[in-house]
């Protein structure tokens, strides 16, 4: 691919911000997404880190831990969903429960992905996400 | 009191654990009861359990052993700072999906982590230790499930 084609390629994907207060799940989910359409724009820790983040890139998609310290994920979700309603949500936590799934989605996510998961099942979830 | 049946779920959500994010099972032995002080391994991720139940839910594992899930998991960064977020993620994980069995109650705090600060842990008052003893790999970790 030319400069010129790589260039016109980067803008033209989507924005993905990682949200997990593990590195090494953001790395995994960084490494192992099989979409030349999306493009990290960064990672954060916490939900409080993900806003600053969030407003900083805009991002189009986000993958969001729920369990975080400073403020969890479903409170996060919210906030992100407020600032922007088209932003695409895949929850990825290790939360099992049906009700927080549930909840994760009436405050706006798009998809739900229990860890741990395989990087398929990683991939499934972000396809239905982009679809 | 934390029953022998509700531990089926951590022994499970252990197995599970390994069998898909290390893509190798564990093996998981017959869970006992704790008496006295446990010896922790080098690293420990610890989760407060508030809500219906209390408690706390430990998974204590070696360095070797962490060093090994790692490679497995496709890392390679086998530092300090990445064995203390695994075995918080370790924990993180087998308790969030006891959720399946607990519900949504089962309140879980993010993970705290220990790193040879503290060479035991004791029983908690007013509820019963269980430990589950996992091996993998030629190597011993150990979940420790205390719940009221």
């Amino acid at each position: 691919m030319s400069a010129a084609t790589a260039h016109l390629a980067a803008r033209s994907a989507l924005k993905l911000l990682i949200v997990d207060d593990s590195n090494i799940v953001c790395r995994r989910i960084e490494r192992s997404q099989e979409f030349d359409e999306l493009r990290v724009v960064g990672t954060a820790g916490n939900g409080l880190e993900a806003l600053e983040m969030f407003a900083r890139t805009d991002p189009d998609v986000v993958t969001m831990d729920l369990t975080m310290p400073k403020m969890d994920g479903v409170e996060c979700i919210g906030r992100m969903v407020a600032m922007k309603p088209a932003v695409r949500i895949l929850v990825i936590s290790a939360l099992a429960d049906k009700a927080t799934a549930v909840e994760a989605m009436e405050r706006g996510a798009n998809g739900f992905l229990n860890k741990p998961f395989t990087d398929r099942q990683l991939n499934e979830a972000i396809a239905e996400l982009l679809r | 009191m934390l029953q022998e049946r509700e531990l089926k779920t951590f022994v499970e959500g252990t197995t599970n654990f390994f069998e898909v994010a290390a893509q190798q099972p564990a093996s998981v032995g017959s869970p006992y009861l704790l008496e006295g002080s446990l010896p922790l391994h080098e690293y420990s991720g610890l989760i407060e359990v508030s809500g219906k139940r209390q408690g706390v839910v430990c998974f204590t594992a070696p360095k070797a052993m962490l060093a090994v899930l790692l490679m497995k998991m496709q890392e390679t960064d086998f530092s300090h700072e990445t064995m203390r977020d695994l075995v918080g993620e370790v924990a993180n994980t087998i308790s969030g999906n006891a959720r399946r069995d607990f519900g949504g109650d089962f309140v879980i705090s993010p993970p705290n982590v220990l790193s040879g600060e503290q060479p035991s842990i004791a029983p908690r008052p007013g509820s019963r230790s269980f430990i589950i003893p996992i091996n993998w790999r030629s190597h011993s970790a150990k979940l420790v499930v205390s719940l009221s």
